[in-house]
C-alpha cells in the first residue's frame, strides 16, 4: 500500500512552518517521513518548495510532490499575492531589524498614536499602488485597463521589487503593534525593513518580532499541516483537497483577461481582439 | 607481462589444462545450458585419430607433469591465476577454431579479486586430454550460435552483486541477513569477505558470537555493522569476553553490550580497561553504578571520549550543576554524556531563563535534556497563553517538567492544559 501510495503522490499541499526551522530541514523531514512508509524501495522523492520562508519566519509553506513540482512553477508564474501578519515593537532599532539583533538605537514612543500609524500605512499603500501600475506595464488610458484597476486585478506578471497591495493595522497597544500586509515579490527581510521604516516615519524606531505568512496564493492557514501531521495519509488528504482549487486558480490566472500583462513593451493598448485572442488560444492549447 | 613468441605456445597449453580443471570443479555450481562438449566429459569420449589430437596429447603429457608438481605448492596457485588472467587477452586473439573455447574458458575464470580456493580434485590426466581434443574439434555455425556465454566476471568491481552468484560465502551471508549493500561501500571489507571460506573462518566466528549471546536473527544486523570482526583473531576475542566476565559483567550484560555496540569486541583488553577506568574516575560513581551505566549505553566504551569530557565541563562550568547533581542526572539518563553541546545549552537556556525553573528542579527531571526543544517551547508557550504555566512545586496547580515533556499530545492537552487538541493546533498556527 505504501509504495503504491507514494508513486501516486503528486500535487501541491501546504505545511505550517514553525519559527526556528530552516525550510530546507523542513523539506528534508517531509521527504524522510514519506519515505519511511515503504523503506528503501524509493531512494528519494521529488519534493519541491514554493515561496521560501527564512528561518525565523513562520507560516504557510507550499510544497509540491512528484508532478506537483511542475505546478509550483505555474504558481510562481501566476504571481499571486500573499498575506502576512507582522508584529512590531516600538522603541528599539537593531541592525538586522529583528528583535534579537545587535541594538543600534533606543527611543521613546509616547507620541505615537493609532491615527498616526494609520496615516503612515495609507501613504505606504498609495505609493505602492502607483508602483503596481507601473510595473504591470499597462496603459491605464484604455477602458478595459481602467476597469481592471478599479477591480484591483492589476498585478505585475514579471519580476519586480516588493509590492504591497494592501496594509492595515490590526492591533495597536504601544509598544506592540500588529499589521496585516498583502504583498507580492517580497522577502521576509524586506518586510522587517518595512517595520523599521514605519518606525522611522513615526519619528521613533521599531523592530519586527514576528513575520507569519497566513496565505500563499490560495493556500490558507486552515489547510496547512502542522508538524504532527507530516505523514502520508494527511498529506494525501491535503493534496486531494487542494487539487480542484489549484486547477481552478491556475486556469483563472492564465486566462485571456490577464494576457495583456505578458507583453513587455509599455504602453501597449489593447484595442483589438485579434492578438490577445490568439495568445489566449495558444495558451489554451498549451494547457 | 611480455612473453616471447616461443613461450606462448607452452604457456597456452599449460593454461588450457588449468582452465579445464577449474571448469571441471566449477561445472557443479554453474548452471550452464548443456552442451555436447560438457556431456562428453562424463561419458567416454571418442578418440579421433586426428592429427592435431596426437600432437595435442603429446604436448599435454609434457606439461601435465609440470602442472602436477606445481600444484603441490600452494604458493604458485596465485601465480597460476595471474598467469591465466594476464593471458586472457592473448587467448582471445586466437584463431577461429579456438575462438569458442577461449570465450568458454573466460567465462569459467575467476580473475583478479576472486580466487577459487575450492579446487581440490585432481582430474585424471588422461580424461583431460580427451576432453581437450574434444573441445578443439571445430563446431558448426549453428552450434556456435547456441553457446550461451555469460559475461565474464569483472576483475574489479565496486559492487558485490557481480560476485554473489559465484561465491558461497556471500550467499550464506545473505541468508543470514547481512546487508551486502552496506558492506560493499567498504572495499577492504568486501575483498576480505570474498576471500574467506565460509566453512573454515566464518563459521567459527558465528559460533563464537552465538556463544557470547547474540541470537540468530540478530547476527545479520551485527555483521552488517561490524564486518571488520572477521579480521580479528578468535583467541583475542575470547580473551576480551573473559576480561568482561572478570569485571563482573554477566553473560546477559555482555550480550546486550555487544548487540548495542557491535564494535565493542574489536577493542583490545587494555583499551577497554582504560575506558572503564576513565568513566569510573571521571564520574566518581561506584563500581556497580558504572557497570549499569556502561551496560545501558555501551557506545560510551566504543565512542570517542572527547565529547564526554566536553559535556562534563559544560555541565559543571557553563550550566552550573554541582557534581552530585550531574551524577544523578547521568545515572538517570546516560545519553546526556554524549548529547550535542549546542542543543544542551539551548535547551537549558530556555528552561532556566525563559521558563524560570531553578537548578534543583531541573535535576529532578533530566529528561528535558532528552526532548526536542521545539516540543518544550510549544507546550510552554501554550500554557503561558492559557495562564497555566506554573512550575513551582510550592504553589497550587503545579506542573512538573516530566509531565510537560514526556506525555503525548492528547493527554497533555486534556489533563495538563485542560483544553482541546484543536485549540492547541490553532495556537500552534499563531506562533
Amino acid at each position: 500500500m505504501g509504495s503504491a501510495g507514494l508513486s501516486r503522490l503528486h500535487g501541491l499541499f501546504a505545511v505550517y512552518k514553525p519559527p526556528g526551522l530552516k525550510w530546507k530541514h523542513l523539506r528534508d523531514t517531509v521527504e524522510l517521513q514519506l519515505l519511511k512508509v515503504c523503506g528503501p524501495a524509493f531512494a528519494h522523492l521529488k519534493v519541491g518548495v514554493g515561496h521560501r520562508l527564512d528561518a525565523q519566519a513562520s507560516g504557510v509553506l507550499v510544497l509540491g510532490v512528484g508532478h506537483g513540482c511542475r505546478l509550483l512553477t505555474d504558481m510562481y508564474n501566476a504571481h499571486l499575492t500573499k498575506d502576512y501578519t507582522v508584529r512590531g515593537l516600538l522603541g528599539k532599532a537593531t541592525d538586522d531589524f529583528r528583535e534579537d539583533g545587535r541594538l543600534v538605537e533606543k527611543t521613546t514612543y509616547d507620541h505615537v498614536t493609532r491615527e498616526k500609524l494609520d496615516r503612515i500605512l495609507a501613504v505606504i499603500q498609495g505609493s505602492h499602488q502607483k508602483a503596481l501600475v507601473m510595473y504591470s506595464n499597462l496603459d491605464l488610458k484604455t477602458q478595459e485597463a481602467y476597469e481592471m484597476a478599479v477591480r484591483g486585478l492589476i498585478r505585475p506578471m514579471n519580476k519586480s521589487p516588493m509590492l504591497i497591495t494592501g496594509i492595515r493595522c490590526l492591533y495597536f497597544a504601544p509598544p506592540e503593534f500588529l499589521l496585516e500586509v498583502q504583498c507580492m515579490h517580497e522577502t521576509q527581510k524586506e518586510l522587517r525593513k518595512l517595520v523599521h521604516e514605519i518606525g522611522l516615519e513615526l519619528k521613533t524606531t521599531a523592530v519586527c518580532t514576528q513575520v507569519r505568512r497566513t496565505r500563499d496564493g490560495f493556500f490558507t492557514l486552515d489547510s496547512a499541516l502542522l508538524r504532527t501531521q507530516w505523514d502520508l495519509t494527511n498529506i494525501q488528504d491535503a493534496i486531494r483537497a487542494a487539487t480542484p482549487q489549484v486547477a481552478a486558480e491556475l486556469e483563472k490566472s492564465l486566462s485571456p483577461g490577464l494576457d495583456t500583462k505578458q507583453l513587455p513593451s509599455p504602453g501597449w493598448s489593447w484595442d483589438s481582439q485579434g492578438p490577445s485572442s490568439t495568445l489566449g488560444l495558444e495558451r489554451g492549447a498549451g494547457q | 607481462m611480455a612473453l616471447s613468441a616461443q613461450q606462448i605456445p607452452r604457456w597456452f597449453n599449460s593454461v588450457k589444462l588449468r582452465s579445464l580443471i577449474n571448469a571441471a570443479q566449477l561445472t557443479k555450481r554453474f548452471t550452464r545450458p548443456a552442451r555436447t562438449l560438457l556431456h562428453g566429459f562424463s561419458a567416454q569420449p571418442q578418440i579421433s585419430s586426428d592429427n592435431c589430437f596426437l600432437q595435442w596429447g603429446f604436448k599435454t603429457y609434457r606439461t601435465s607433469s609440470l602442472w602436477n608438481s606445481s600444484q603441490s605448492t600452494s604458493s604458485s596457485s596465485q601465480e597460476n591465476n595471474s598467469a591465466q588472467s594476464s593471458l586472457l587477452p592473448s587467448m582471445n586473439e586466437q584463431s577461429q577454431k579456438t575462438q569458442n573455447i577461449s570465450s568458454f574458458d573466460s567465462e569459467l575464470f575467476l580473475e583478479g579479486n576472486i580466487l577459487c580456493q575450492e579446487r581440490k580434485r585432481i582430474i585424471p590426466v588422461l580424461l583431460m586430454n580427451f576432453y581437450h581434443a574434444f573441445i578443439l574439434l571445430p563446431i558448426s555455425e549453428e552450434e556456435a550460435i547456441q553457446i550461451i556465454a555469460d559475461p565474464p566476471l569483472p576483475p574489479a568491481s565496486f559492487t558485490l552483486r557481480d560476485y554473489v552468484d559465484h561465491s558461497e560465502t556471500l550467499q550464506k551471508l545473505v541468508l543470514l541477513g547481512v546487508d551486502l549493500s552496506k558492506i560493499e561501500k567498504h572495499p577492504e571489507a568486501a575483498n576480505l569477505l570474498l576471500r574467506l571460506d565460509f566453512e573454515k573462518d566464518i563459521k567459527q566466528m558465528l559460533l563464537f558470537l552465538k556463544d557470547v549471546g547474540i541470537e540468530d536473527n540478530q547476527l545479520g544486523a551485527f555483521l552488517t555493522k561490524n564486518h571488520a570482526i572477521f579480521s580479528e583473531d578468535l583467541e583475542n576475542l575470547k580473551t576480551r569476553v573473559a576480561y568482561l566476565h572478570s569485571k563482573n559483567f554477566s553473560k546477559a550484560d555482555v550480550a546486550q553490550m555487544v548487540r548495542k555496540a557491535p564494535f565493542l569486541l574489536n577493542f583490545s583488553v587494555e583499551r577497554l580497561d582504560n575506558r572503564l577506568g576513565f568513566f569510573q574516575k571521571e564520574l566518581e560513581l561506584s563500581v556497580k553504578k558504572t557497570r549499569d551505566l556502561v551496560v545501558r549505553l555501551p557506545r560510551l566504551l566504543t565512542g570517542s571520549l572527547e565529547p564526554v569530557k566536553e559535556n562534563m565541563k559544560v555541565y559543571r562550568l557553563e550550566l552550573g550543576f554541582k557534581h552530585n547533581e550531574i551524577q544523578h542526572m547521568i545515572t538517570r539518563i546516560p545519553k546526556m554524556l554524549t548529547a550535542n553541546k549546542m542543543k544542551l545549552t539551548e535547551t537549558f537556556d530556555f528552561v532556566h531563563n525563559v521558563m524560570s525553573i531553578p537548578h534543583h528542579i531541573i535535576v529532578k527531571f533530566p529528561q528535558v535534556f532528552n526532548t526536542r526543544l521545539f516540543k518544550v517551547k510549544e507546550r510552554h508557550l501554550f500554557l503561558t497563553y492559557l495562564g497555566r504555566a506554573q512550575y513551582d512545586p510550592a504553589k497550587p496547580n503545579y506542573i512538573s517538567l516530566d509531565k510537560l515533556v514526556s506525555i503525548p499530545d492528547e493527554i497533555f492537552c486534556e489533563e495538563i492544559a485542560k483544553a482541546s487538541v484543536q485549540d492547541f493546533e490553532k495556537f500552534l498556527k499563531t506562533l
